[in-house]
């Protein structure tokens, strides 16, 4: 069943196209990665996803329902969830609260019936001895993971996580990458932006290629790294 | 004693202060907007309650409880179709628009009660008082004191114990992330508002209880108040009671020497407090 669908989705800033006739779909419980150089359109893509930024043309459906016009709240609680590259908690909120107030807003519940869950969120994410500290206070390993476990706590059914490596130490990284597997695992569809790519590929199945906001490949990792529009642009090679 | 008198009297007065200044901390802590009709909403909020007072001769306390979901209600419909849109990167557009409310406010009340001096009529309370060993205390000075600092308490419990105050917290430090988890920061806004309003249909309680009021004296209690917020360190509830505090207590010291130096002596405190400390006394350890 397929669980978000962009059909020929496209926007423009002025002259600047940043995402160009796109179309893609998504299985639900598919991890998908999105590559591309700087400047690609791939954070637009997120937000375009998530209704932060309003198409100019095209479609998006989310779990079976055309959500184009709909504003970034009823994404969220329709089960869309997202990461920031650049991690954005509640700087004056405690690590505990920046997730009760995404889990009691982000699924229209109470506190007391979220806490539990943000609880074993906190764990999940290894941020459970931070629990009390003020957010803006975290170290960047401490604030990306952070960033998951608050789209977390919305009970995501599709988790968009953008960048989420960058920045890391090598151990750091396979830490978190072992989270995503473990959120992999239970069911939520992902669709991960990284440069990282041993990171990306050892969670991924197939690989969406962005350049100039365009579509110039879809597939299986092997295939996609493997093609000569990829090689161009990543070796800066004619091959 | 007269020391000790003039100093209880000026923490008393500081406690009306602290009124008029706790929606204004409120709204300026969660979405950085100086409402500069805060002064006219307070008394309109006091015509509110005079009339029913006077027209259907409700005791002034039921009066307030009943105006107090009525100025809810007309902050939420302001700050939802009106103030929200003049939110932005740039601080003009709302201080242009609620100084133009504040204007509309005034002469929409000198049209439909005129220019006279009122006061809200609460009978033998007016003039009662309770003997703390050799001094006499008002009660309604003491019940505007008690007020506020409840007032202050249940703000910070709103604010810090509360759902509703981690979306505050959450929004006012970033609406657009707010938005992605759920919260709809425009609702938030609204209810800020609605919250701040309620706290002024107190103030404007004791304000045309315990003084005479008339149409225009808005501005004037909205200069108090911002002395206050400024104070105390914008957006503290704490520092703002604080700054309530000082205010009263300097007027009431400058009366006690000369009466007309009663409102320049809060000026000249606040001048002072702002010297040495400009941030206030109680500023926001990241901002």
């Amino acid at each position: 069943m397929t669980i978000l669908a962009l059909k020929n989705v496209s926007k423009s800033y002025g002259a600047l196209k940043v995402t160009q006739d796109v179309s893609f779909t998504l299985e639900k419980g598919e991890a998908l990665g999105v590559i591309g150089p700087n400047g690609a359109g791939k954070s637009t893509l997120f937000n375009l996803i998530t209704g932060n930024v309003l198409v100019d043309a095209g479609q998006i459906e989310f779990d079976g329902r055309d959500v184009t016009r709909e504003n970034p709240m009823a994404r969220c609680l329709a089960g869309v969830g997202r990461t920031f590259q650049i991690p954005q908690p509640f700087d004056k909120l405690t690590v505990f609260e920046n997730l009760v107030v995404a889990g009691a807003f982000g699924s229209s519940a109470s506190e007391s019936d979220v806490t539990g869950r943000c609880a074993d969120i906190l764990e999940q994410t290894g941020l459970g001895p931070r629990a009390n500290d003020l957010a803006g206070g975290l170290s960047l390993l401490q604030r990306k993971r952070l960033e998951l476990a608050r789209a977390l706590a919305t009970q995501p059914k599709l988790l968009l996580l953008d960048e989420i490596a960058g920045g890391l130490t090598e151990g750091e990284c396979v830490q978190l990458v072992d989270t995503v597997k473990s959120v992999h695992a239970t069911g939520v569809s992902i669709v991960w932006i990284e440069h990282v790519l041993h990171a990306l590929t050892s969670v991924v199945t197939r690989l969406l290629v962005l350049d100039f906001g365009k579509v110039i490949g879809i597939g299986e990792p092997d295939e996609i790294m493997n093609s000569k529009a990829v090689r161009e642009i990543y070796l800066g090679i004619d091959v | 004693m007269s020391v000790l008198d003039t100093l209880i009297q000026g923490i008393l007065l500081g406690g009306l202060y602290t009124l008029f200044a706790a929606g204004l901390a409120l709204v300026f802590g969660i979405m950085r907007l100086v409402n500069l009709a805060h002064g006219d909403l307070i008394v309109m909020a006091a015509f509110l309650i005079l009339y029913l007072v006077t027209g259907l001769g409700l005791n002034p306390f039921v009066a307030a409880l009943i105006a107090m979901p009525v100025m809810f209600g007309i902050g939420w419909a302001l700050q939802y179709f009106v103030l929200n849109r003049t939110l932005g990167p740039d601080i003009l557009p709302p201080l242009l628009v609620t100084f133009g409310l504040s204007i509309v406010i005034q002469n929409g009340l000198l049209q439909g009660f005129s220019a006279d001096s009122r006061r809200i009529p609460i009978g033998p309370l007016e003039s009662a008082s309770i003997n703390l060993g050799p001094i006499a205390v008002g009660v309604m000075p003491l019940l505007t004191f008690a007020s506020a600092v409840l007032v202050i308490v249940a703000l910070n419990v709103i604010f810090y114990r509360t759902s509703l105050g981690r979306a505050f917290r959450a929004t006012s430090d970033d609406k657009v992330t707010a938005g992605l988890m759920g919260i709809r920061p425009d609702n938030i806004f609204a209810i800020a508002t609605g919250l701040a309003l309620v706290v002024a249909t107190i103030a404007a309680l004791y304000l045309g209880a315990r003084a005479n009021f008339d149409p225009t004296i808005g501005p004037a209690r909205l200069i108090y108040a911002f002395e206050a917020v400024i104070i105390g360190g914008l957006g503290s509830f704490w520092g703002t009671l604080v700054g309530g505090i000082i205010i009263g207590v300097a007027q009431t010291f400058g009366a006690s020497i000369n009466p007309e130096w009663q409102i320049l002596a809060g000026h000249v405190a606040f001048l002072i407090v702002l010297l040495f400390r400009p941030r206030g006394l109680f500023p926001r350890a990241v901002d």
